[in-house]
């Protein structure tokens, strides 16, 4: 049989991968046939984010972004992106777009009534971030239609694939290289023109090339929206699949909170990172990963470690310290971490209050292909009917 | 007398564990009105509005090291102790407040009574030479969230002025007594006064301790004094010249050491301090002590002369000389208690003066004494936050535990202070070490992780806003991984020589017949404090 991890990415397991993942944390340090080792187990994987000898810099890439440098040019580059997004420069800026995401949330819900059946994903979970991640980089809502096509294809060509060929590479530098240019125009604009918006504030500050600026924006563009469209879609599935925790949440609105936590840990959007490679020979688990080997943290197995969490496969709102690897950890840690939290928060909040007696149509649901940014294609779901907004 | 009893829906209080803290800054993101970050340094209103409260539960779940403690929201099942004795705790501050929500955590049912010298609730003394000095927050804003319902006795405002080992009693200043199956000492210890009575009364003349000290203290920065005089320069003199810099005010900051911090990082480190402090306009005095302080005809402060035979001008002195333990109460005892502490084994059970361990005496927090594995099994206190907290909650958990169910105090040490804008974090002893060397960063940048080596492994790491990285290190120390790491280069660690405080116990010994043989300690006035 081949490795579990093999198996993960293969599509036919995309419904439910987490019994592939129990296998995987058998042997936390599992070497591949190509030389990668994949750990699986929660102490391993928060040992090798926190590992200065774990490198995430990609050197095939020109000008990477900071998700593909290591300290010190990713921490200047993180905190010239961060003086836009949040603290210390500007810490109350995600906080006070909640009235905005509110907004969005209301008119999204408010375009469901009249029918009894909608597709969450493309109606509610993919168009609210796309809406605040455009509002904040600065990016044309209209161009959405121009821009969704090679980010959605861009997600399929990266991370680790069953036929890592040559082609696929080929493609998905084509694939970057037309985002590059959607974003170099944008740049260009406003070099001219400036807004309130992050692209202008980068070219005001002057810490970045011409190159980091346009790499900076794609990479907020697509993780701003390829993976909170997965957050609020599992988040539904769950809620529909566990009727007990939709009725908590829906009585107790406030039980969002930790409903999102948990989510994080247990359908969590980002399954793993295999960007990192090893700079030295490092003992982890009882095994030498050797210095120059690629490197794969499986994060959805990390949250769902029996050894880290009790009943890792039931979801629960009432864990008293939910620590999970939802959002990575060390200093690559979820640079828009926090929109996504609210964002979560607030369409699954009104989705839940809004939707009467609402039911899945098929389960499991149809999933995108990408093992790594996992999560449904499309969310068919019945209801008696839309209830107003508050 | 009240009870502790917690509980009221409307107020919210929060304290961060900043010894977990990396500073990810999620809680900033979340509730701005709150938490306000500079860099990595976290400073917080431990008892921010009521409406604050949904900002609050949002950044406490979002905490990616879940380090943010709120008044108790969902109380947990206790767990299944069948100790039935009654427990006395003395000591109401951090260690003694962490012992009693753990013995009731763990479901302790029987009669739990807390003797607390302070008057008023538990509350956090970081805070108060930094958020609360520079006025962000007011000193009566820092007390401590309320875990859980404690239903404990609280004798506040009394101190405990003995203890009667053999009649299972604790004597109270007032004449009370308590009685006790088991009891806790965790009376922690107090601001070292200035050696001259006479100066230490001059107006003008603070310590910093206590939440009162620091109204004072904050009250007199406030006015706008013309110069700060601050003696010592470990870190919380060091913290006292980084609130004022920041308020404006000159400051002189003298320190008998080679270097500001050098007591506890040595002078590599230390070097780094001093250039920080002096980037920062602090007027740094290494190598020279106060030799007196002066005052005018009203008893104002007005100065002081220096070992150097200069002389300084200053309305405000702060004498940040260092603790004391609050033990003279344990005189009599018959533990081995003095200034180094009271000595107690790793599961923080007191030791006698022959050295027996005593089955229930217990202690925690700063004052006790007790061997660390890691560190060649030599005794030593921890004057840390994270120490009172993880030793507090050891020695509840032993204190109803049979001896098949205790547990050692085996945590690295970790502290952190914040100053000069910069978050300074420690793991490990860094004293403990002959070799440093820089492994990452730039102490040029004052962002970097300095490692610590004793023999050839690791012993401590430091950060200077990189606390993210301090949790690797901390492995790495657990491990007796090899030092230095990678091909970091190492020079000499420069770390001061470490003083034995139990040197200053003297004992004598009588009787000849094994049954007999017994000792005494003999008490000499003044002591070293490490």
């Amino acid at each position: 049989m081949t490795c579990p991890f093999q198996r993960i990415l293969d599509p036919s397991h995309r419904a439910n991968p987490y019994p592939l993942f129990d296998e995987l944390r058998a042997t936390p340090v599992a070497r591949q046939d190509d030389g990668t080792y994949v750990v699986s187990t929660y102490r391993e994987i928060v040992a090798l984010l926190h590992d200065p000898r774990v490198s995430s810099t990609r050197r095939s890439l020109r000008d990477p972004a900071f998700i593909g440098l290591d300290p010190p040019e990713h921490d200047r580059l993180r905190h010239l992106a961060m003086r836009h997004f949040g603290p210390p420069h500007n810490p109350g800026k995600i906080d006070a777009l909640r009235p905005d995401m509110l907004a969005i949330t209301t008119g999204l819900v408010d375009a469901l009534a009249g029918r009894q059946r909608a597709d969450l994903v493309d109606e509610v979970a993919y168009p609210l971030p796309v809406a605040m991640i455009c509002r904040l980089l600065g990016v044309p809502r209209e161009d959405e239609s121009t821009f969704h096509a090679w980010a959605d294809r861009l997600i399929e060509l990266i991370g680790p694939g069953d036929d890592d060929d040559a082609e696929r590479e080929r493609e998905r530098q084509e694939v970057a290289d037309k985002l590059d240019r959607y974003l170099e125009g944008l740049v260009e604009e406003r070099r001219r023109e400036p807004a309130d918006d992050m692209l202008s504030g980068l070219i005001a500050d002057g810490g970045m090339s011409q190159g980091q600026i346009v790499r900076t924006g794609v990479l907020l563009l697509i993780a701003g929206h390829e993976t909170t469209i997965n957050l609020i879609a599992n988040g539904m599935l769950t809620f529909l699949r566990n009727p007990d925790v939709l009725a908590r949440v829906h009585d107790d609105p406030e039980l969002i909170i930790p409903a999102v936590e948990e989510l994080l840990r247990f359908e969590p959007p980002v399954q793993f990172i295999s960007s990192r490679v090893a700079l030295a020979d490092i003992a982890v688990g009882g095994v030498t990963i050797p210095a120059g080997a690629p490197i794969v943290l499986a994060l959805a197995a990390g949250s769902r470690d029996p050894g880290h969490v009790a009943d890792p496969d039931t979801f629960s709102l009432d864990r008293p310290r939910n620590e999970h690897l939802g959002f990575g950890g060390g200093v690559h840690y979820c640079f828009g971490a926090p929109l996504a939290r609210l964002e979560a928060q607030i369409a699954l909040t009104e989705l839940v209050r809004r939707l009467r007696n609402p039911r899945l149509v098929t389960d499991p649901p149809p999933y995108r292909p990408s093992a790594l940014l996992r999560g449904p294609r499309h969310l068919l779901v019945e209801y008696d009917e839309i209830l107003p907004a508050r | 007398m009240w009870r502790f009893a917690g509980g009221h829906a409307h107020l919210v209080r929060v304290v961060v564990d900043l010894t977990r803290c990396q500073g990810y800054g999620q809680c900033v993101f979340l509730a701005p009105e709150v938490f306000r970050m500079r860099e990595e340094v976290l400073l917080y209103d431990l008892e921010p509005a009521a409406d604050q409260r949904e900002h609050l539960l949002r950044a406490a779940a979002a905490c990616p090291v879940q380090a943010i403690h709120l008044d108790s929201v969902a109380p947990t099942e206790p767990g299944e102790s069948t100790y039935t004795g009654k427990i006395v705790i003395v000591g109401g501050s951090l260690a003694g407040a962490r012992a009693a929500e753990t013995l009731r955590r763990e479901g302790f049912a029987g009669p739990l009574t807390v003797v607390s010298e302070e008057e008023g609730e538990p509350y956090d003394r970081p805070p108060l030479s930094k958020q609360v000095l520079t006025g962000q927050v007011p000193p009566e804003h820092t007390r401590l969230p309320r875990v859980r319902e404690l239903d404990a006795e609280w004798l506040a405002g009394t101190p405990a002025s003995g203890l009667d080992v053999a009649a299972k009693r604790v004597l109270l200043a007032d004449g009370r007594e308590v009685g006790f199956d088991r009891v806790l000492l965790a009376t922690g210890t107090r601001a070292r006064p200035w050696q001259n009575e006479a100066e230490a009364a001059l107006k003008g003349v603070h310590t910093l301790r206590s939440a009162h000290d620091a109204g004072a203290l904050r009250e007199a920065l406030a006015a706008g004094p013309e110069r700060v005089l601050i003696l010592g320069a470990g870190f919380t003199g060091s913290e006292i010249a980084s609130v004022c810099r920041e308020l404006g005010l000159p400051v002189t900051l003298v320190e008998r050491g080679p270097a500001p911090l050098f007591g506890a990082l040595g002078g590599v480190l230390g070097d780094v301090a001093a250039q920080m402090q002096r980037d920062h306009g602090v007027d740094l005095r290494c190598d020279t002590t106060v030799t007196a302080l002066e005052g005018d005809a009203d008893g104002r402060l007005r100065g002081a002369r220096l070992s150097d035979g200069t002389t300084i001008e200053a309305d405000v002195a702060v004498v940040a000389l260092g603790s004391v333990r609050n033990v003279e109460w344990l005189r009599g005892s018959g533990l081995a208690a003095g200034v180094w502490g009271v000595t107690c084994d790793a599961g923080c059970r007191a030791i006698d003066v022959n050295g027996l361990v005593l089955d229930d005496v217990f202690v925690a927090g700063d004052i006790a004494r007790f061997p660390h594995p890691v560190y060649q099994y030599q005794f030593m206190t921890l004057e840390h936050w994270g120490n009172a907290v993880a030793q507090g909650e050891i020695a509840a958990h032993n204190m109803i535990s049979d001896q098949a169910h205790r547990w050692p105090h085996l945590a690295v040490p970790v502290f952190w202070s914040s100053q000069f804008g910069v978050n300074v974090k420690s793991v490990g002893v860094p004293t403990f070490a002959d070799e440093i060397a820089i492994v990452q960063g730039s102490t040029a940048e004052r962002r970097f992780v300095a490692a610590y080596g004793y023999q050839g492994r690791i012993t401590a790491a430091v950060t200077f806003d990189q606390g993210m990285w301090l949790e690797h290190y901390q492995r790495l120390i657990e491990q007796a991984a090899p030092f230095p790491p990678g091909d970091a280069k190492a020079e000499p660690a420069r770390v001061p020589e470490r003083l034995s405080a139990g040197a200053a116990a003297t004992v004598v010994v009588t009787g000849h017949d094994p049954a007999e043989r017994r000792v005494s300690l003999i008490h000499t006035p003044g002591g070293v404090t490490s």
